[in-house]
């Protein structure tokens, strides 16, 4: 029981940040509308000129939405743990009873708070302004849905390790994760379409299989259940080694006394 | 009737690269004991307090806290720990109330709302509740971090500098709380601070610390006449300028 509520106690803080300022919730929903409306713009014009077969807005807006999910799952666990970081709460939170994977699941609880507030909102706007809905994939988009989820968690856990492993000054890593893992994960275009090298890389990126598996529900209707299972697979062992590169690097931290003068890294 | 030993360190060490910080320090702090922890800047009385508060990994000793190891016990021995350091603020971004409520959260306290009501009451900040706590003077904010050490009724706490940047009437107001809570529920504090009238006036016990080393131990009131100096200063000076003159008395 006390453990959850110092899980709640992570999470309620956010929340607590959230609520406090007038700019903060735009994050939420911002980038990923402007976002949703560029490619919508696009793809809505490539659909008159590309003729009825090929599908741009399912193929593309449904990646865009998706993608956005994936990304504020992200920023969920590293965005929140940079506002420790920037207030220098550490040693208060960590002299308390609070251990790291309550620290951990109490960001894994705003990513799924954030996530479904922001991916709510473009979703409905997709469909209000540009005749989208994402519910065309049907009952195949919670599948889709876990496995970005939990690839998004293991990105963000494996950024929040970095920064706190080597300073504040590794903040970088944060915001260029998503935009460094897009072009390889295959989100707007087919696998095929890459090169050989960037091929072999993008095979142990699940959200390569997500988005390959969305591209063939639109085409074909169906899906091969195997690109699923794939990207399953790499996201629940990278959320693993993510995890335990957060706790070598938090041992780390604690053997090397940076709790206490964190923003001088 | 032996007094119940809460804090028992014992050949604590921290090393790091080049510099050993903590050189194989024991002491106890008993229930009811303001001990004060005292000496120059580099001394290693922050990186104590740190180990004792696991956010430092000691390289070598033992630390045990109501009896138990701390290594083993953590979360368990942190829930009745608290702990208030000139050097550990609150987030500004959230209000004093908000921030008391998170961590009444993170230790466990039960019936939070009435505990952060009279905390805010007690250490005068009740008209700041709604404030975010970066707005705050330095001193209204050191009583804030005092009201948030005292949430979980600690039974051992930890006090770095607590009244650096409190007014001398709020500070000997906050040293009263202190002391009569320590008698009053048997709690174990360790003090450290600059103030050598804060020290006399508060502390049962010092210890002096040099170069990772207890050095001296002893009343403070009649430690310095033992090393031939007038006060509790004069003491202190010689343990920064010429620790070598001054002899450890076991």
């Amino acid at each position: 029981m006390k453990s959850i509520q110092r899980i709640f106690a992570i999470f309620w803080r956010q929340m607590l940040l959230l609520k406090g300022n007038a700019f903060r919730p735009l994050n939420l929903f911002y980038f990923s509308a402007l976002e949703l409306f560029l490619w919508g713009v696009l793809t809505l014009y490539l659909d008159r000129i590309g003729g009825s077969g090929f599908h741009f807005v399912s193929l593309v807006l449904g990646a865009v939405i998706m993608s956005s999910f994936m990304s504020r799952v992200v920023f969920g666990v590293s965005a929140s743990f940079l506002e420790d970081v920037w207030t220098r709460n550490f040693i208060n939170l960590f002299s308390s009873p609070l251990s790291l994977h309550e620290y951990i699941l109490g960001f894994v609880a705003v990513s799924i708070v954030e996530s479904l507030i922001s991916v709510g909102f473009i979703a409905l706007l997709a469909w209000l302004l540009l005749a989208y809905s994402i519910f065309s994939f049907g009952f195949l988009l919670i599948p889709f849905a876990g496995v970005l989820f939990m690839f998004g968690l293991a990105v963000g856990i494996t950024a929040t390790a970095v920064v706190l492993r080597f300073g504040p000054s590794a903040e970088m890593v944060v915001w260029s994760i998503p935009p460094l893992l897009a072009p390889f994960s295959a989100v707007f275009y087919p696998l095929s379409a890459l090169p050989p090298f960037a091929r072999s890389v993008s095979f142990f990126i699940p959200a390569t299989h997500v988005f390959e598996g969305m591209r063939a529900v639109v085409r074909t209707g169906s899906f091969d259940a195997r690109e699923l299972i794939i990207g399953f697979a790499f996201a629940i062992i990278y959320c693993a080694v993510a995890y335990f590169f957060l706790y070598r690097s938090y041992r780390a931290v604690l053997r090397r006394g940076t709790f206490a003068r964190f923003a001088t890294e | 009737m032996s007094i119940e030993k809460i804090l028992e360190v014992e050949n604590l060490r921290k090393e790091y690269k080049d510099v050993v910080a903590v050189d194989g320090v024991s002491f106890s702090v008993h229930a009811g004991e303001i001990v004060g922890l005292l000496g120059p800047n580099g001394a290693g009385k922050t990186t104590t307090i740190d180990m004792l508060l696991g956010i430092v990994e000691p390289s070598g000793g033992s630390i045990r806290v109501f009896g138990k190891d701390f290594a083993r016990n953590r979360a368990e021995i942190l829930a009745k720990v608290n702990f208030s350091a000139v050097y550990a603020h609150l987030p500004g971004n959230t209000t004093v109330r908000q921030n008391l409520f998170i961590f009444a959260l993170l230790y466990g306290v039960p019936r939070i709302k009435e505990r952060i009501a009279i905390l805010l009451k007690e250490y005068d900040v009740e008209k700041f509740s709604r404030v975010r706590t970066g707005f705050l003077s330095s001193g209204e904010q050191s009583r804030v971090h005092m009201a948030k050490a005292m949430l979980n009724s600690p039974r051992l706490l930890l006090l770095d500098e607590p009244t650096a940047s409190i007014d001398p009437s709020d500070s000997q107001i906050i040293r009263e709380k202190i002391k009569v809570y320590a008698t009053a529920t048997g709690a174990a504090v360790l003090w450290t601070s600059h103030d050598m009238y804060e020290i006399e006036d508060v502390c049962d016990r010092v210890l002096f610390i040099s170069h990772g080393k207890i050095l001296l131990e002893g009343n403070p009131r009649e430690l310095p006449s033992q090393y031939g100096k007038k006060n509790l200063e004069e003491l202190f000076i010689a343990v920064a300028r010429e620790p070598l003159s001054l002899v450890h008395n076991q």
